[in-house]
């Protein structure tokens, strides 16, 4: 298939603490994510084993499609609010999206 | 031996074994919310029993002991310890905190023994989760700062273990008898055996804290261990003074002996995000939990025994 310009959008990848999720979740609203998936996650890293088994060892994944500006602009504000004290991985990748206009903001 | 200590030894030789056993985390939240909404329903049924007159000085001499309790612990943190300001708050609110499934363990120890104890004990508990957590707050950024108080209060009265048990007792007290027949056998008769399965994932949890445990050293154990006999004697203390029965002072030893793991942590990684998680869990729940399980209840238990026949 080929893609057209318009058609690529940023995947924004968070691994953190689940303890955030409420307060993470504010933040892309007001940040302007079009929209959020959040998946439980267990793994091991800096901090540790985080092994899921109650809620302080509990992390989560939090992906978001949108456009190149609003995925920077959130990495950024995570980046400064978060990252000094929570355990945090954020990853922005390129990815290809078939109805484009799902993923404005 | 009491077979719901034994199932805390199994998950914490399990633990420490590296087993691979461990319990998916719907379970211990299911387990934990029956938990919870067991010991509020019991204490609202009993609430209903008997007007709640009298029930002033005990609420207030609990939260008394909230705030001392934290007061007492921060400066042995910070400057006996050296532990970093916001570390030493975030302990101090545990050990100022209560621990539900140590007051689980002694509700049990009593029902076996055939104790009694006052029906309002699960009210204090609830009322001694909140006053240590906005201490430590206090106590690590000082009052005049850019704490968001409303997220704070959103965190304290509408975290899971408060909603639950003041729900709990709201439940128990307002429904009537007949009906409450129909739930006991879930709630009530099946107690024991969800502490039980309880227990087990608290031995496994407690184990996983053995690697922190060497890390941080004597000072954390040496602390695990002295603040919840300081805190019996502090809670025990109370607990006659207020007039209570030999089963209510030992359950207020309890309380105030216990250090938390759930609202606490909960709060104070929001609020005080720059302590260590690690470390006040590491106390928490690998020192004075089994501590108090192990040793603490019995022990506690002649320490009311003993006040009542001295005092």
């Amino acid at each position: 298939m080929s893609i057209q310009e318009d058609y690529r959008r940023k995947l924004l990848t968070v691994i953190t603490e689940a303890a955030l999720e409420t307060h993470l979740t504010r933040d892309l609203d007001k940040l302007g994510a079009p929209g959020y998936t959040i998946t439980n996650a267990r793994g091991r890293g800096q901090r540790g084993v985080r092994d899921a088994g109650w809620e302080a060892d509990s992390n989560i994944r939090v992906e978001v499609i949108c456009d190149d500006e609003t995925a920077l602009k959130i990495a950024r504000h995570l980046r400064e609010h978060y990252y000094d004290n929570y355990a945090m991985i954020l990853t922005l990748s390129d990815v290809e999206v078939l109805r484009p206009e799902k993923f404005r903001p | 031996m009491d077979p719901i200590i034994l199932f805390f030894l199994l998950g914490l030789a399990a633990g420490l074994l590296k087993s691979e056993l461990r319990l998916p985390q719907a379970v211990y939240d299911f387990v934990s919310i029956l938990l919870l909404l067991s010991i509020g329903l019991k204490g609202g049924i009993e609430l209903q029993k008997q007007p709640f007159l009298d029930l002033a000085p005990s609420v207030l001499a609990t939260l008394m002991i909230g705030l001392l309790m934290p007061l007492v612990a921060f400066p042995l943190l910070h400057k006996l310890g050296r532990f970093a300001r916001a570390d030493a708050a975030s302990i101090a609110a545990h050990y100022g905190s209560v621990s539900v499934g140590t007051y689980a363990v002694a509700v049990a120890w009593l029902a076996t023994r055939e104790i009694g104890y006052e029906p309002h004990l699960p009210l204090l508990l609830v009322v001694l989760e909140i006053p240590a957590i906005l201490v430590g707050i206090v106590l690590a950024r000082g009052l005049s700062s850019d704490t968001k108080w409303s997220d704070v209060a959103h965190e304290v009265f509408l975290g899971k273990g408060i909603v639950l048990l003041i729900g709990g007792l709201l439940i128990g007290w307002l429904s009537d008898p007949q009906g409450l027949k129909a739930i006991e056998p879930l709630f009530m008769d099946l107690f024991k055996g969800i502490l039980a399965i309880f227990l087990l994932e608290m031995g496994l949890i407690a184990a996983s804290r053995a690697g922190s445990l060497k890390r941080y050293g004597l000072f954390l154990i040496a602390f695990g261990v002295a603040m919840p006999l300081f805190g019996s004697v502090v809670g025990a203390t109370t607990g006659w003074l207020l007039g209570m029965s030999e089963g209510g002072t030992m359950l207020m030893a309890v309380l105030a002996a216990s250090a938390s793991y759930i609202a606490v942590p909960a709060a104070m990684r929001i609020s005080v995000p720059e302590a260590n998680p690690t470390l006040s869990l590491t106390a928490s729940l690998g020192i004075t939990f089994p501590f108090n399980v192990l040793v603490g209840i019995p022990l506690y238990w002649q320490l009311a025994d003993f006040i009542h026949r001295t005092l």
